[in-house]
């Protein structure tokens, strides 16, 4: 009998509330689910959000009765807090949360590298911006309770699955004991330690780093700005990196690398970590400024993902389907796109609109993704947290170079979590025209944010179906372009037509009508002449672009997004 | 800097490039083991030394070399 947890957790800021958990015998006997998603922490939520917006009804099953234990993620990119926009929930963060755009390496007391993340005028949202997860967990619970679609079941532990032909038996633990539902989908979002990924005995490729950090939230007044702060190589912890975020609430996270020899267990006790946290605090500059531990945990660098995310009618997503060093904030940012990527996949298949084959896609482009920031975060955590004694000589010369030659600074570059272009997706249409545009965002790239007024962005109106942009500047859309998307709506394809006009009247057919008065959205789309336009995925990727745009090539664009083969001769 | 840089004459090594240096030489490192790391470095000095071709570029290059150390 699984027996969560019942009491609120301890923390210094945040008011953690127990709920009741969902039990079988107070509820009447169930159909078959279409999605049963496991795992309510940020990345079952948002695909459950995306899911329930794309009218699939799911079922969201959390082990626990209350939201994660301590601040965990605090870092969140600007393409998360488009995603987030997506699901209703950025408002809050960004009301909450502390934006920032600068780091810092600081070596032997001097700053030896300094990145200033670029803002836009043409970006709604920040680079980056902090809050601690409980918070984000909370809205996301929110909005998932505001939604018809979505059944949330507190207390609820995936026991057992056993996988048919064409669903999966998921047995469910609870305080009262086990009961068994039926999904045709089974979504894995529990985590790094995924029980069900365990169960199924499926291995995951890549590296594993002996480094280990500790992550401390400690709650002090420190009259610094939000910057993301490096330490390297500090006397009072020779050889390793110390880590400083800002988070809100007067909480700073300090996460410092252990000796390789040292016992976690024995890291975690109070007087070891008031040792440290002590001697971090002298060597800034705030030697017996009083503070208060919150909460700590111990990490190990990890960069492994597995080969595929698509097991019969399980579907793995988040940390569940990869493992990413923290260096570079990867771990839920990774995580929101592969949520993002999924469930308009899963709400087309799921609806019967595409084949299966399309989610055979889904794995691809995130595995390949997976893939390229394992490669990526690698080289951070070898000069974050150096594996060999080769590494550990390269660091220190580049540690000791920094001092007076800047032009080694860029290796202390953390490489942050940046959205991943799917420039190779079979999803990508054949028959367009991509490569002759000279700017804007490519095949599988995600879009590019465009302010259209004071608080109006372009991606404020595209998302969760097919947007067709379409460049015009008449006062129609070309009635075979209307005819080709009124029978791809006709079979149940969600797709809008967005006319982006030049500040002229209404446009006839389009479903939506945004002014480019000023011309900024087709010099960030390099739109050179009217009748351009680019296909969006209900993820906003790009999977077409033509410089001038017609019925058949609009088809064909369709059928490559959904994955569905088209014999050569109707081609 | 305190010394007149060399990149301005050198082609430049783009962080691409310094990227890959530093994975070559770390990989080296551990291949040629603790005892025959210093020869290694030595050598590939002596090497680089040759390429760059000019003993008083050198000079201040290990001047360089030997700050902060």
């Amino acid at each position: 009998m699984h027996q969560p947890h019942a009491q609120p957790r301890p923390s210094i800021y945040y008011r953690y509330q127990v709920h009741a958990p969902w039990l079988a015998s107070a509820h009447p006997a169930q159909p078959r689910h279409p999605v049963v998603i496991a795992g309510a922490g940020p990345v079952g939520l948002t695909a459950a959000l995306e899911l329930a917006r794309q009218g699939v009804a799911c079922v969201v099953l959390e082990s626990e009765l209350q939201v994660s234990e301590g601040s965990r993620a605090i870092v969140f990119t600007r393409r998360s807090m488009e995603i987030l926009q997506q699901v209703g929930v950025a408002e809050r963060v960004s009301e909450n949360g502390l934006p920032w755009r600068c780091g810092n390496s600081i070596y032997r007391g001097q700053r030896v590298y300094r990145m200033e993340a670029p803002h836009d005028d043409d970006d709604r949202f920040h680079p980056m911006i902090n809050l601690q997860q409980q918070y984000l967990e909370e809205y996301l619970i929110d909005a998932a309770l505001a939604h018809p679609l979505i059944d949330f079941r507190w207390g609820n532990r995936v026991a057992e699955v056993v996988q048919e032909a064409d669903f999966a038996h998921v047995q469910v633990d609870t305080p009262e004991g086990l009961y068994t539902l039926q999904a045709d989908w089974l979504v894995a979002c529990d985590g790094a330690r995924s029980g069900i990924r365990s169960a199924m005995g499926l291995q995951m490729e890549g590296a594993s780093y002996e480094g280990r950090f500790v992550i401390a939230d400690i709650r002090i007044d420190l009259p610094l700005p939000t910057e993301r702060l490096a330490y390297f190589d500090p006397d009072w912890n020779p050889g390793n990196t110390i880590l400083m975020h800002r988070e809100p609430h007067g909480i700073w996270r300090v996460d410092y690398q252990l000796p390789l020899d040292e016992d976690p267990q024995d890291a975690l006790r109070p007087e070891s970590l008031k040792a440290r946290i002590d001697a971090q605090l002298a060597m800034i500059g705030f030697a017996g400024t009083p503070w208060r531990m919150d909460w700590s945990s111990v990490y190990s660098a990890r960069a492994l993902t597995l080969p595929d995310y698509v097991h019969g009618s399980v579907v793995f997503c988040g940390d569940a389907a990869h493992m990413l060093p923290i260096f570079g904030v990867r771990g839920a940012n990774t995580g929101f796109q592969d949520a993002q990527a999924l469930a308009w996949r899963l709400a087309l298949v799921a609806r019967g609109v595409a084949p299966r084959a399309l989610l055979a896609t889904y794995s691809s482009e995130r595995v390949g993704a997976a893939r390229e920031i394992v490669e990526e975060a690698g080289k951070s955590t070898r000069f974050m947290a150096p594996p060999t004694r080769g590494y550990r000589l390269l660091r220190d010369a580049v540690l000791s170079l920094s001092l007076s030659e800047p032009f080694v600074g860029p290796l202390y570059h953390w490489r942050t979590s940046r959205p991943h272009a799917y420039e190779q997706s079979p999803l990508n249409s054949t028959h367009d025209d991509n490569a002759l545009f000279e700017a804007g965002p490519g095949h599988g790239a995600p879009p590019q944010n465009v302010r259209l007024g004071a608080e109006d962005f372009l991606l404020d109106h595209v998302g969760g179906h097919f947007d067709l942009l379409y460049f015009t500047d008449g006062a129609a859309v070309p009635a075979p372009l209307q005819a080709t998307a009124a029978a791809a709506r006709a079979r149940g394809l969600p797709l809008r037509i967005v006319a982006v006009g030049r500040g002229s009247g209404p446009v006839a057919g389009a479903d939506l009508l945004l002014q480019d008065s000023a011309g900024r959205c087709r010099a960030r789309y390099g739109v050179a002449a009217e009748g351009a336009a680019y296909l969006l995925r209900p993820d906003q990727h790009v999977c077409a672009r033509w410089l001038a745009l017609d019925a058949a090539r609009l088809q064909s664009a369709l059928d490559s997004a959904l994955a569905i083969s088209v014999p050569v001769e109707s081609r | 800097m305190s010394h007149n840089s060399p990149s301005a004459a050198a082609p430049a090594l783009d962080i691409a490039g310094l990227e890959s240096v530093y994975e070559t030489l770390a990989s080296a490192i551990d291949a040629v083991g603790p005892d025959k790391t210093e020869l290694f470095l030595v050598k590939l000095a002596l090497l680089s030394a040759r390429q760059i071709g000019d003993a008083q570029l050198l000079a201040t290059l290990v001047a360089s070399a030997q700050k902060d150390l």
